[in-house]
């Protein structure tokens, strides 16, 4: 079978989740975190594509439920944008420390 | 664990993913960081077709490093981004949330390093474009014909997001 093990590609899409989820937090632009939450929704695929193959009962639902989350992911990513560009016309900022109007 | 071409391929494609998610960390140009970004979408393909994922390595391409990072681009290029993104933030801020994420890293690792199911044989990677196609017009009609509804919901719903706010300020 194969020589890879399943913790191999498990370690994998912890350490991309983990870069997204730091840059998610830490930059200030709005583009980069729209694109860190695609990193991290991309760890989440491995895993489920992991498991389809080296789960307990191995079979394709795995990798139909990636494809779902993939095309759900750029739903998200096409209606973040739409919102930053709506948000940047009326403020002039992608900054995200700057949106900060619901705070008061 | 021996060395065997699948797992040196392994290494190489992880390897490639960790650098373009590192390198999205540390550069300053915002268009840098996507650049960087499209290798670890491409190498992530490489790792679906590891795990006998073709279609799913053919979809990740075609969208990943098609569809959204031409559409981050363009929504970099919308708006100003000439600015380097330097962080303005405190250093403790970062240093604790480092702190936090290598804590949280370290408590998953320690679930998963030796998870290891008895690998049963799959037969995944034979006519895999078929086996999803199957299931996907059998099993899973309803959730399918749902995410055609999500999309379609999705482009009326960015172009009137996108749109409306230029028209008031034409009107004015």
């Amino acid at each position: 079978m194969s020589s890879v093990p399943a913790s191999a590609f498990l370690a994998l899409a912890l350490i991309l989740f983990c870069i997204g989820l730091y840059g998610a937090l830490t930059k200030r632009n709005t583009v980069i975190v729209l694109i860190s939450i695609e990193l991290m929704l991309n760890a989440v695929n491995i895993n489920l594509v992991t498991f389809s193959k080296y789960g307990l009962a191995p079979s394709i639902t795995g990798q139909i439920f990636a494809l779902f989350a993939i095309s759900v992911a750029a739903a998200e990513a096409a209606v973040g944008l739409a919102i930053l560009i709506a948000l940047y016309r009326s403020k002039k900022t992608v900054n995200i420390d700057e949106m900060d109007t619901m705070k008061n | 664990m021996t060395f065997s071409g699948e797992f040196l391929a392994f290494m190489g494609l992880a390897l490639v993913a960790i650098i373009g998610g590192v390198l999205l960390l540390n550069l300053t140009k915002v268009v840098h960081m996507v650049v960087a970004l499209i290798f670890t979408f491409v190498a992530i393909a490489g790792i679906y077709v590891l795990l006998s994922a073709e279609f799913v390595a053919a979809v990740q391409i075609l969208i990943y490093s098609g569809a959204i990072t031409i559409i981050m681009l363009f929504g970099i290029m919308l708006t100003r981004h000439d600015d380097e993104s330097e962080p303005k933030a405190g250093r403790w801020r970062k240093l604790l949330l480092f702190l936090g994420i290598v804590g949280f890293a370290f408590a998953v690792y320690i679930g998963i390093y030796d998870f290891n199911i008895e690998q049963t044989p799959s037969t995944l990677h034979e006519n895999n474009t078929l086996q999803i196609g199957k299931a996907l017009y059998s099993k899973y009609v309803i959730p399918f014909e749902l995410t055609s509804v999500l999309l379609l919901v999705a482009l009326v719903g960015s172009i009137i997001l996108a749109k409306n706010e230029k028209k008031e300020a034409d009107k004015e």
